[in-house]
């Protein structure tokens, strides 16, 4: 901690008089009950401090990743997408792209417990049984080649588990190692020789498209475009919608599409639209408008939406409209978490736009 | 085509930067009145009567809270589809090369959230305080708005801001290599005065802290730093939290990396050790050549770059007098000095600081400049009170090696070529 016994040093000065000097209590607040402190304070600590009584065997653990986990994470913890990767990678992290995962990275299976037990699954966190989260957890030891598929993960036997990347992390030794390097008078003239570019981003090409700010200047001075945009130019066309897209929504009121395609950001981490669009943590919704419920070939919905299906549920305007209000009032207990949507205009939107998906 | 100046950068989101590029140099021909300044013929921008200065503009009742004017709703934050999975658990960037000064408005100020920004009204607010303490505590936050309040400026910066950079230059604009941080100033309870509410026992050393989200992603704080200037924060720049900032709570770790200034503040834990949960180990370590990595990295080094010219912003004008203006910070205290290079580090002159440097604050620096209209390669290095000189990114790697993916505080160069326009590079 010497590093903070140095800061401390420095900023006391500054921070001394700024800050209420420390008194008496001011009496502001109330005590936290039991049960508000067990609801709230779930850190897990290394040495398994804060593990509850408990566990889970790698055969459970397999069967809930593939319902709760694998749509993003892979089957086997591979990762998905963009979406990380779980278990793998050992021994790479000296190479030019290292792969940080559970068993090639982490330090702590304790982290592992934490995070999956606060944190997932993604967008329905906090709905995982302490159990479950000891399957889970056995599951990513299993798929990692750690423990056998007998293994039963428990609050007993969990500190007997060691990472491998355990002693792979040391403290921040940027003082000694840096501070003396960085901290010498600057130079100011002839510091070495004249550069030359040895890369360019515009070389990789990965920068999102992003207008240029210039100026009008009373002397009307202004250098010419680059060459190369000025011939890029001449052979830009307007973007023109595809013909089919245009047909599609000739019915639908475009500023009530374009709302609603606005408004579906908050949709689209789980569910798909349009060309390709597969089922995620949520089914696709192509051709959702004027469906039975549970339409999605593949999609492995909540008992609460199929029974509601067999019930004759069917996605109009106005079911889809009490569902996008609030999803668990129409269908309560189906997986759907989502807090529902309040404006009846955003909810017409996102139906519109739908609907420009359902011909 | 109006050359109402800047107008011609309200360019539609889906334009092209070369349909810009079309658009503006109509602009600048239909303005060209020849060289030495002299008009060639009356600007009919002062001889005719405008409609702004003859009919009548908005009353006050027309926008109870306002938002910029449409000329710069460019000037916005922009995200980089392809670094994460979802725009949920994601980044976007501050447009630090349009703005100016040193306070970053909240609504173009980046955002960095685990499980989205959620939201949570004042009534609903609780934080706890669990743990080594004398008495655990639940808080409403009306409680909050009764204890001694405290106030300053600090800015925020994502121990990611440049990580993409490491391997050699890739983002083309100061937005995207530098704009995972913004400066606000704050106002709220210093988290000693909580902790002293409750009554952190000796064998207390560390608090780990959490938000009310749905990642709840927490990470660990030595107590040294937590009795010393951390900011339990309702207001940001005058006004409540932005929503994205962590409305109505947020908590404020000055000079250390953003993704331990926890929004929406749920719980303080006080414990005797690290929780050592995911934000602070799998993420935000720095991984070394060796295969081994540098854990608890907390302190933002001292870092400048260039905001204009830059890629977003590059030279419009002809050789003369111009504006080189850019941003500096460090985390280990106030800037001092920056120094300005425009020939990619082989010659330095010492800019102009505006204002006060605050500690652990953003400092705005200017360097007034006669371009000879030849190629530019445009650095800035800040130097703090502790003399600490911004390093190159040779340096850095030197130790570092290129998958450390945090704390690049490496000098940016851009080159500006002879027609003015700016990019992304390295030099060697």
């Amino acid at each position: 901690m010497s590093k903070c016994r140095n800061l401390l040093a420095s900023t006391a000065l500054l921070t001394l008089g700024a800050v209420p000097a420390l008194a008496e209590p001011l009496g502001i607040g109330r005590a936290a009950l039991p049960e508000e402190v067990a609801a709230w304070d779930v850190a897990i600590m290394p040495d398994g401090r804060g593990l509850p009584q408990g566990g889970g065997n790698v055969l459970d653990g397999e069967d809930l990743w593939i319902e709760q986990c694998a749509v993003c994470h892979g089957d086997f913890a591979e990762g998905a997408g963009n979406w990380p990767q779980i278990v793998g990678g050992l021994g790479t992290l000296m190479d030019d792209r290292p792969v940080k995962t559970t068993d090639s990275y982490w330090p702590h299976l304790s982290t592992v417990w934490d995070y999956v037990n606060r944190s997932m699954p993604f967008g329905a966190a906090q709905t995982l049984t302490g159990d479950e989260v000891y399957a889970i957890t056995a599951y990513i030891l299993y798929s990692g080649g750690l423990v056998d598929d007998d293994f039963e993960l428990t609050h007993e036997n969990f500190t007997s588990i060691t990472l491998p990347n355990a002693d792979g992390f040391f403290v921040d030794d940027r003082d000694d190692v840096e501070l003396p390097l960085f901290t010498q008078e600057p130079c100011m003239s002839d510091c070495r020789a004249p550069v030359s570019i040895s890369a360019r981003a515009t070389d990789i090409d990965v920068t999102p498209e992003f207008p240029i700010i210039r100026f009008t200047y009373s002397d009307g001075s202004a250098p010419a475009p680059a060459p190369t945009d000025t011939v890029e130019e001449a052979s830009a066309e307007p973007e023109a919608a595809p013909a089919e897209e245009a047909v599609q929504m000739a019915s639908l009121d475009p500023a009530l599409v374009a709302a609603g395609e606005a408004a579906w950001r908050q949709c689209r981490t789980c569910h798909q639209l349009g060309d390709g669009a597969r089922n995620g943590t949520g089914p696709q919704l192509n051709g959702v408008v004027g469906q039975a419920a549970g339409h999605a070939d593949g999609f492995r919905y909540s008992p609460a939406l199929i029974e509601a299906s067999e019930g004759g549920l069917v996605w109009t305007e106005e079911t889809l409209d009490a569902f996008l209000e609030n999803p668990a009032g129409l269908i309560p207990r189906n997986r759907m978490s989502f807090r529902g949507v309040r404006s009846e205009d955003e909810r017409a939107a996102l139906i519109a736009y739908l609907m420009s998906y359902s011909n | 085509m109006t050359d109402t100046p800047n107008d011609a950068a309200k360019t539609p989101r889906g334009t092209s930067r070369r349909d810009f590029l079309r658009t503006a140099g109509l602009a600048a021909g239909g303005a060209m009145v020849g060289a030495g300044a002299k008009a060639a013929s009356p600007d009919p921008l002062i001889t005719e009567v405008q409609p702004y200065a003859s009919f009548l503009g908005e009353g006050v009742d027309a926008t109870p809270y306002g938002m910029p004017i449409h000329f710069e709703d460019h000037v916005v934050r922009r995200n980089v589809e392809w670094l994460t999975a979802d725009p949920i658990s994601s980044i976007n960037f501050t447009p630090i090369h349009a703005l100016d000064g040193t306070i970053t408005p909240q609504g173009c100020a980046f955002e960095r959230h685990h499980s989205g920004a959620i939201e949570m009204s004042k009534d609903e607010y609780r934080l706890m305080i669990t743990g080594l303490v004398d008495k655990p505590l639940v808080f409403t936050f009306g409680d909050l708005m009764r204890m001694p309040r405290v106030q300053h400026t600090y800015f925020c910066e994502c121990a990611a801001n440049g990580g993409m950079e490491w391997g050699g230059a890739q983002l083309n604009g100061a937005q995207f290599t530098h704009g995972m941080i913004h400066n606000m100033e704050y106002t709220g309870v210093s988290l000693r005065t909580l902790l002293n509410e409750a009554g952190v026992k000796p064998e207390g050393t560390w608090v780990y802290v959490e938000g009310h989200d749905a990642s709840s992603n927490g990470r660990s704080i030595p107590m040294e730093k937590a009795l010393d200037d951390c900011i339990v924060a309702f207001y940001a720049n005058g006004e409540a939290l932005r929503m994205e900032h962590g409305y109505p709570v947020r908590l404020v770790v000055p000079g250390w990396e953003g993704n331990m200034w926890v929004k929406w503040l749920r719980r303080i834990g006080v414990h005797d050790g690290p929780i050592e949960s995911r934000e602070e180990t799998s993420k935000y370590t720095d991984l070394m050549p060796d295969g081994r990595a540098r854990k608890w990295t907390w302190v933002m080094d001292a870092k400048s770059v260039i905001t204009s010219p830059s890629p977003q912003v590059p030279v419009s004008h002809g050789p003369g007098p111009m504006v080189i203006t850019g941003l500096a910070w460090s985390g280990r205290g106030k800037v001092t000095r920056v120094d300005v290079s425009v020939d990619g580090g082989v010659n330095w002159q010492e800019a102009r600081i505006a204002g006060d440097p605050q500690s652990m604050a953003v400092t705005r620096f200017y360097f007034d400049h006669v371009w000879d209209g030849a190629p530019m390669f445009l650095q800035a290095r800040a130097i703090d009170e502790t003399g600490y000189v911004q390093p190159t990114k040779e340096q850095l790697r030197a130790i570092r090696g290129l998958n450390s993916i945090y704390h690049n505080n490496a000098i940016q160069t851009w080159y500006v070529n002879e027609n003015g326009d700016a990019e992304n590079v390295e030099v060697s």
